[in-house]
């Protein structure tokens, strides 16, 4: 019994940052920008966060939990600025420019925290953040069940989205630039604010999608290791759930469950049965993540301008 | 009247100048960063960075820190060869450090648990990175998954594999893989006296030479052959290329093949010189695959200039370890990598920038 809350409280929460990251990238590619970088801004907005928890540890209970969000989701708009002044005003290859906000966000983030370790203490040189107490404030026990206060924004967000993508003016707005950028400027739309709008809230999103993740399981974090391909999963879930908010949702409970498998298999006595090496389940999610994208995108959803430069003069 | 052509319009000089730009601002963002991390030896430690092995106070030592980047620099030039050979056909190959893994896996597997001698271990490297690359190459071909993706799940869970198959080939005490010298010395591969130009630094073997030709080798089949040219035509346009009578699916698996098996052979280069062993407790994928994409971008995405590039790339690594590692984190060098990519995304940007200055002058100069 026991194991199975701990599944259900670790599927939860998994499912909680893959849904907050897939949402992200889904305002992104619905204005027509391909986020690669989501890796990167996870593991930026996670620095906030884990800044706002090492240096305002007096705050408690909600205060705190408002407080590392509002770092991780600043960070998160701040670093994507790269991201959108480049895809949308210099018109430059996505693909590239996400890939170096991939590598830039774990170095700089590596930086950073080594650099205050050091300053504080000359003989640690590690990447970690350690945040025991301040992590108590974002849970709840319920006997065996930890709840995350995440689980239920991640909730809030996803109807929020679900809200602002398909009934508000903005959202049918920021679809049509993605869609068909020149038709949505021939009737007066603003396509690169439209874009920038797109990707800035991808990386709030993804901001807290990456201090979602370093809360998940842990009490401290070693900035080094990145957050293990996270922001490609969330992609993988966006593209499975056909860049619609309900369905990331669902898609986002069943990755979140085959990577909570990894970390609570050891309580099924079937499993243990079994004898697998538990690099098995490590790969689990990866494996899964394959196969279930090899049967379901034939048909591509993907809006039609994804990716493509939208350049005024060109009509 | 016979208008002659402006040097700054040839498009090598242009690739050469948006990089030296490229890298000039990553270096001054690097030095940036240091300086907010302490002032006071920031000068010394970007010094240090930028010197490396020319750092060094012998001459016999410079020589062996000289060899050591360059048997580092092998498996990176060959891994932007793989990221540069893809993105001619058009495919951006992001797996590359996954097919580095599983050559890397195979290689040392084979060593240490079959006792295969060097050029079998080297074959099977290679073929096994090739298989990666075309499990992403059929997925995009026929089931429309994007290279990008297939490829970041296969980094992880050939990450996976290496820890896991490794593991029967570690040492009892620790997580590294068996040492090949006391091991498996028949994998080494040969050093054919090249060893002696670096102060007989014994990791210097014909991996560099390998490395150096298949650049040239690269070049080769995509600029002369038929081959080359059905791969970019199939990269330009996939539906003009099937109507041209090329089969355009089988084009991406093969060019995803070749790509995947530079990669392994790239890790193959790098572990059966026995420099480094692998630690089975690996958490992060190898790096040198991403480090591939910065020097195939910086290198103008040209083969001959990805051997400059992937040589700076590796000293600027290198040169990261050097510096005075209690004040300065060594990831600054990773930061300035991953800056001149950033830069690198802008390159047509530059271009088109240069361009138009290049217009108007020249139409003042029709006006006079």
């Amino acid at each position: 019994m026991t194991t199975i809350l701990l599944l259900l409280q670790y599927t939860l929460i998994f499912a909680s940052v893959l849904s907050l990251v897939a949402l992200g990238g889904c305002y992104s590619e619905h204005s027509g920008v391909i986020n690669i970088g989501l890796e990167g801004i996870m593991v930026m907005g996670a620095l906030g966060g884990a800044l706002v928890m090492r240096f305002f540890p007096q705050l408690t209970g909600m205060t705190m939990v408002f407080a590392a969000m509002l770092g991780a989701m600043i960070f998160g708009v701040i670093y994507s600025v790269l991201l959108a002044f480049s895809a949308v005003n210099l018109q430059a290859d996505q693909t590239i420019v996400g890939t170096a906000m991939n590598m830039l966000g774990l170095a700089l983030a590596t930086v950073i925290v080594k650099a205050i370790n050091m300053a504080e203490n000359p003989n640690n040189v590690s990447s970690t953040m350690v945040y025991v107490n301040q992590k108590k404030n974002f849970i709840i026990r319920f006997g065996a069940f930890e709840f995350n206060w995440f689980m239920l924004i991640a909730v809030i967000i996803l109807i929020i989205a679900f809200i602002v993508l398909y009934k508000t003016k903005f959202g049918l707005r920021l679809q049509a630039c993605g869609e068909h950028p020149q038709a949505a400027a021939s009737v007066g739309i603003d396509v690169y604010k439209m874009r920038w709008s797109g990707v800035l809230i991808s990386g709030m999103l993804g901001g807290l999608g990456g201090l979602v993740y370093i809360l998940a399981g842990v009490s401290e974090w070693k900035f080094e290791n990145g957050v293990a391909g996270f922001g490609f999963l969330a992609m993988a879930v966006m593209i499975f759930g056909q860049y619609k908010p309900l369905r990331i949702g669902v898609s986002a409970l069943l990755f979140g469950f085959f990577r909570a498998l990894g970390s609570v298999y050891t309580g099924f006595d079937f499993l243990v049965a079994l004898q697998l090496p538990s690099t098995v389940y490590n790969m689990l999610p990866y494996i899964v993540c394959l196969v279930i994208l090899a049967f379901t995108s034939k048909n591509s959803h993907a809006p039609k301008a994804d990716g493509i430069p939208y350049d005024k003069s060109s009509r | 009247m016979k208008s002659k052509k402006n040097w700054l319009r040839n498009d090598g000089i242009q690739a050469l100048i948006c990089s030296l730009i490229c890298i000039l601002i990553g270096v001054i963002i690097g030095y940036l960063v240091l300086l907010l991390i302490n002032p006071s030896g920031a000068g010394e430690a970007i010094l240090a960075i930028l010197k490396n092995w020319m750092n060094a106070s012998s001459s016999p030592l410079r020589l062996k820190n000289l060899g050591q980047t360059l048997v580092y620099m092998s498996p990176l030039l060959l891994c932007s060869l793989s990221v540069l050979f893809a993105y001619k056909v058009g495919l951006f190959n992001i797996g590359c450090s996954g097919q580095y893994t599983a050559g890397m896996t195979v290689a040392l597997y084979a060593a240490l648990a079959w006792h295969c001698n060097w050029i079998v271990c080297l074959i099977l490297a290679v073929i096994a990175g090739a298989v990666v690359g075309a499990i992403s190459g059929a997925l995009k071909a026929y089931r429309n998954v994007s290279e990008v993706i297939s490829g970041i799940m296969l980094n992880w869970i050939l990450l996976y594999v290496a820890n896991m198959v490794l593991a029967n080939v570690k040492e009892p005490a620790s997580t590294y893989t068996l040492k090949l010298a006391q091991n498996a010395p028949q994998a080494i591969l040969p050093s054919l006296g090249i060893e002696k130009l670096f102060n007989n630094f014994q990791y210097a073997t014909i991996a560099i030479l390998i490395a150096i030709a298949m650049a040239f080798v690269v070049w080769v089949v995509l600029e002369k052959t038929k081959l080359g040219y059905e791969l970019k035509a199939t990269g330009l346009n996939k539906n003009a290329a099937k109507y041209a009578g090329m089969k355009e699916n089988s084009n991406i698996i093969l060019t995803m093949a070749i790509s995947g098996a530079l990669a392994g052979l790239a890790a193959a280069c790098l572990y059966l010189t026995g420099i480094t062993q692998w630690s089975t407790g690996s958490t992060s994928v190898p790096g040198m695959g991403f480090n591939g994409i910065a020097a195939a971008f910086l290198g103008g995405l040209n083969p001959i200039g990805t051997i400059i590039s992937s040589y700076f790339i590796q000293h600027i690594t290198l040169g990261g370890t050097a510096i005075n590692l209690s004040v300065y984190p060594s990831q600054v060098a990773d930061l300035m990598s991953a800056i001149i990519i950033y830069l690198c995304g802008f390159v047509a940007f530059f271009k088109l920038i240069l361009n138009k200055w290049l217009d108007k002058k020249e139409a003042k100069k029709g006006e006079q």
